[in-house]
């Protein structure tokens, strides 16, 4: 029998954002994949990421391999997703977003830290209970030129997840359902003898959104779902998975560099530089109200389409490029591009965490960021 | 989140878009095509293709059936003809069009039941190192590590065997020299060719998102093999194969004419080749017509090999 | 170091003021592809001028043509399968279509520049940048090896490349990808051009290196005062830099408009859709509105106006006539300068 109980380790190491783990002790692979099915409640931790860590080693020598060091993609990361929520990611590249998408779906190893999925550590599963959550976990791809097999029809594509999880759909009815996942994502469910290479880039991302849909997941990673698409045809994208949201109690795990978007989709935001995440919160905390100079620069660097909004922005330029993650700065990893680093930055690393100054007031500045001088600052509203 | 009736509001305006979305696209009729499809299109309008085409068709059709073409023994020797009778140009298809050879054997006849030795070593020798090489490279390719480290070590050496050089001291050491003997021995120093390019084939497909999707989903390792890496990576292993396989037919006529691949009393181009170098300034034709008919045969399959390659190059479309 | 600036200056739109004609004029110009499915009518007469030290950004999706004529107008078209059926492109006046090979040749490079998007496919990677650099002067130039390192280096401090000395003799492949950008533009300036087009020169690049390489960008223009064509997808970026825009569709220019104008007040239901389909930074939005169907299929064109199966307002009309590019005027038919859309309706897009 599954046995709940509270983890009190976890809970101490973890940051303030997250809730503590309730895991699920199970013993045998039945109590885990019964775990994994049993059902959660709109708005409590689905997923729970803690302290999470991916080092890429880097090697030398053909034969006999030496580690000569580490790219340190994914740095002791935390974060809660509630089920039924959105989180955004945001971050540019290098900065460790891709890596998490890889991790959480356990196409990576992790090399510390834990994924809890339900209370269960998806990190030490395997057999059974690993189908399990890879049921229902799913992913949209960023590229829907590359994700379909091209040589597979459009009905062997949506099909193939009922062929590696035959309990889901008994044979007879796959390909009724096929089509009724076309008609869902709104593809002619004619379309299921086609090819790939047949339809544009827009109809492409709803064949991948249909494959992840195929066995009613929980989540949905969505790695730069529209990123790859014209701007006229990510607004259906998006408009798509917000009405699949509602209409399959989705969470959704929304990772971009596209901050407009990411507002517009998400009910919590959190930002990454360089592996670490450098301030998380509700949209309106971390658009209206950033504390992280990081953020603030991110956001005052989008260009917005709009002349007449953006005069008397404030306008935040970085110098210099994002360092490479296999030799990142001490201390805070933002400060080599911070205009307000001091040598505290360098000597000591800010914990995601409250700032002190916000911790009392009931301000949207109270949320977590990682700078020892988190203040607040609007950088996306005309003065 | 959006209250009850918002949301169906919202919902309504997107089913509207989406089925105007849907009726956008029915009004194309576009019948399902698969790249093969698209291939096969466009290899039937190529001239190229076209020819030679033709002329493996034919080829194969000597080799099946050489009877539809000569009505003579290709073994009967008439030494009253030795070298006596020139080819009798005028009489086309007949057994004294192209002549008879140093036993006084029709030359038409030898050329067409020439035709089965070669293609067959040439064919099932491609088979085999297709098979091999494709398995070989697919593996080291996918696992990558220490099997592909392993894999690719062993393929390199026998890479860097001189293939002819090589051929000759695996068949030095068979007393008989059949057809299985010749076919072995090209086979076992031939598969490298078809790794290599199976491997980096490979290598670059495992990286693609599709593949990355179906890990997602929980595929097994012989799933994503066999439905995505090998529909995906075949297309240049083929084209090389069908060039190669032209490679090996001259190999055979190369070994045989050294008097070390296959000897009488199989009848095959190389041997006719062998023996019709010992008049070349005589009677040169003795020995050009079993050549010309081993240069098209190679001609034939290279130039397949590169419409094929044309056809199946995604840059084009 | 951070710079941290108010932009109340918005670059005010720099005229022709003193040279007389448009730097570059092209007319009428039509480019078809012939593929295995049929003709790909890519370019279906298009028509935009751009004067020195003026930016013109042309914006469009996938599949407007919009870098189909700038290839047209660098000469870096294939043809075949490539074809350009009619259509005049003069610069300073003369046709660069129907001049000499070796004209041209002078042309492009000397005259004309280009910035691609992607910078590491665009440079040798087996040359260092500072060769690279160094090659446009000795070639062009005449100047000695010596001397045009010299220049190269300058030039990269030009487009403050860190510590450009010690640089100069690296790999394109050492250098993250804004700062290969910033070599590109380099090339690109390295002759002093009058015009430079560049085909989504920050597309590739994160958002905080973006910006700063579009203020080079637009900061070296104001200096050199060259002409500047700016293709891009981005309606956030055009709104920082461009002075006016010419929105491309399905191989046309559908609207052209000084850059505030645009956004105030689109007159083409096209980019009127554009604008609303993209959320705001600055504010939660509601639900997006979304441009319904498919971009066209180049191979079938709708017939009248190309967008007419996609556009909420279209009419019977739409679907017999195409609308031509008209100047749009005030209500009371006041002068709008710069103004065009072709909309059968493009009164009750902007005024009603």
């Amino acid at each position: 029998m599954a046995e709940l109980r509270k983890n009190n380790e976890a809970a101490v190491d973890a940051p303030p954002n997250v809730t503590a783990v309730e895991t699920v002790d199970a013993s045998t692979t039945q109590e885990a994949v019964a775990a994994i099915e049993a059902p959660v409640e709109r708005g409590e931790p689905i997923l729970q990421v803690r302290n999470l860590v991916k080092h890429f080693p880097l090697t030398q020598g053909i034969l006999f391999k030496k580690q000569v060091g580490a790219v340190k993609a994914v740095d002791g990361i935390s974060f809660d997703l509630y089920q039924g929520e959105t989180l955004g990611i945001v971050g540019e590249s290098g900065c460790g977003k891709s890596t998490v998408a890889k991790l959480l779906m356990t196409l990576e190893t992790a090399t510390a830290g834990e994924v809890f999925f339900k209370g269960q550590d998806i990190t030490k599963l395997s057999g059974r209970a690993l189908k399990a959550v890879r049921r229902n976990i799913q992913m949209v791809f960023q590229d829907p030129y590359t994700s379909l097999n091209p040589r597979m029809t459009v009905g062997d594509i949506i099909g193939e997840p009922y062929d590696i999880h035959p309990e889901v759909a008994p044979k007879g009815d796959r390909r009724r359902k096929v089509q009724e996942l076309l008609d869902v994502v709104g593809l002619n469910p004619e379309y299921i003898n086609r090819y790939p290479h047949q339809f544009s880039g827009g109809q492409r991302q709803r064949i991948g959104i249909a494959r992840g849909l195929a066995l009613q997941p929980e989540i949905i990673i969505c790695d730069e779902p529209v990123s790859a698409l014209d701007v006229s045809v990510q607004a259906q994208v998006i408009n798509l998975m917000e009405k699949l949201q509602d209409e399959f109690n989705l969470s959704y795990l929304f990772i971009a560099h596209d901050l407009s978007i990411v507002r517009h989709i998400s009910d919590r935001v959190g930002v990454m530089y360089l592996g670490k995440m450098a301030e998380i919160g509700t949209d309106t905390q971390i658009y209206d109200h950033p504390t992280h100079p990081y953020t603030q620069a991110l956001l005052s660097a989008v260009p917005v389409p709009d002349p007449d909004a953006r005069e008397g922005r404030e306008r935040i330029i970085l110098t210099g490029d994002v360092p490479s993650p296999a030799n990142p700065p001490s201390g805070c990893r933002f400060r080599t591009r911070c205009w307000k680093a001091q040598d505290k930055c360098a000597e000591e690393m800010p914990l995601l965490a409250v700032p002190e100054r916000f911790k009392s007031s009931d301000t949207p500045a109270a949320h977590e960021s990682a700078c020892h001088f988190a203040e607040e600052k609007d950088v996306v509203h005309a003065a | 989140m959006p209250d009850a009736l918002e949301a169906t509001v919202k919902d309504e305006a997107l089913d509207a878009v989406d089925a105007q979305a849907k009726a956008a696209n029915a009004s194309k009729a576009e019948k399902p095509r698969s790249l093969w499809s698209d291939a096969w299109h466009d290899l039937r309008r190529n001239p190229l293709f076209l020819i030679s085409a033709v002329l493996i068709v034919l080829l194969l059709a000597m080799a099946i059936a050489p009877g539809l073409f000569t009505s003579a023994d290709p073994r009967y020797a008439d030494l009253a003809k030795h070298y006596l009778q020139k080819p009798n140009w005028g009489n086309v298809f007949a057994d004294d069009w192209l002549g008879y050879d140093g036993q006084g054997r029709s030359i038409y006849a030898r050329l067409v039941y020439g035709a089965r030795a070669s293609i067959s070593v040439a064919v099932v020798v491609t088979v085999l190192v297709t098979v091999f090489g494709g398995i070989v490279g697919m593996l080291a390719g996918y696992f990558g590590g220490w099997v592909d480290t392993i894999l690719s070590r062993v393929t390199d050496i026998f890479f860097g065997i001189p293939f002819i050089l090589g051929a000759m001291v695996v068949l030095t050491s068979f007393e008989d020299r059949a057809l299985y003997v010749v076919i072995l021995a090209l086979a076992f120093l031939g598969w490298t060719q078809i790794a290599r390019v199976a491997r980096g084939s490979v290598i670059t497909i495992k990286q693609a998102d599709y593949v990355m999707a179906a890990k997602a989903l929980g595929a097994s390792t012989p799933r994503i093999l066999l439905r995505h890496i090998l529909p995906n990576a075949v297309a240049p292993v083929i084209v090389v194969a069908t060039i190669a396989l032209g490679g090996y037919i001259s190999a055979e006529a190369t070994l045989s004419y050294l008097g070390i691949g296959l000897a009488e009393p199989t009848v095959s181009w190389g041997v006719d080749i062998s023996s019709g170098a010992e008049q070349l300034r005589n009677e040169p034709y003795v020995l050009i017509l079993p050549s010309i008919m081993v240069s098209i045969t190679v001609l034939a399959f290279i130039m397949l090999g590169d419409a094929v390659r044309n056809a199946l190059d995604p840059k084009l479309r | 170091m951070t710079i941290i600036d108010k932009t109340a200056d918005v670059p005010a739109p720099r005229g022709s003021t003193e040279n007389s004609g448009p730097l570059l004029d092209v007319r009428d110009l039509h480019v078809e592809f012939k593929t295995r499915d049929g003709v790909v009518k890519a370019v279906n007469g298009v028509n935009y001028s751009v004067a020195a030290g003026e930016t013109l950004a042309v914006l469009g999706e996938s599949g407007s043509g919009k870098s189909v004529t700038a290839q047209a107008i660098m000469g870096i078209l294939d043809m075949p399968p490539g074809r350009i059926p009619q259509g005049e492109i003069l610069f300073r006046g003369e046709d660069m279509l129907t001049m000499g090979y070796e004209e041209r040749r002078k042309i492009r490079g000397q005259k004309i520049a280009m910035i691609f998007q992607d910078a590491l496919s665009s440079l040798n990677p087996v040359l260092t940048v500072g060769y690279q650099l160094a090659e446009m002067f000795r070639v062009h130039q005449g100047l000695s090896k010596k001397d045009a390192k010299a220049k190269a280096i300058e030039l990269m401090d030009r487009v403050r490349i860190p510590a450009a000395k010690e640089r100069v003799n690296d790999y394109p492949h050492q250098f993250s990808g804004g700062m290969r950008q910033r070599i590109m533009i380099a090339m690109a300036l390295a002759l002093e051009p009058d015009l430079i087009i560049a085909d989504e020169p920050t597309t590739a690049l994160d958002v905080t290196v973006q910006a700063q390489v579009m203020d080079l960008l637009a900061e070296l223009q104001r200096e050199y005062n060259m002409g500047l064509i700016l293709i891009t997808h981005d309606l956030g970026v055009v709104a920082d830099v461009a002075d006016k825009i010419a929105v491309m569709y399905a191989g046309r220019i559908v609207e052209t408009a000084p850059v505030h104008e645009l956004y105030k007040r689109p007159a083409h239901p096209y980019t009127r859709g554009l604008l609303d389909s993209i959320p705001r930074l600055d504010q939660k939005g509601q639900e997006l509105y979304a441009i319904k169907g498919l971009p066209p299929n180049l191979l079938k064109i709708p017939s009248g106006c190309a967008f007419n199966p996609r556009c909420p307002k279209a009419q019977d009309i739409c679907r017999t006539d195409v609308p031509l590019l008209a100047d749009v005027t005030e209500q009371d038919g006041g002068e709008l300068p710069g103004r065009g859309s072709a909309c059968h309706f493009w009164k009750e897009q902007i005024h009603g």
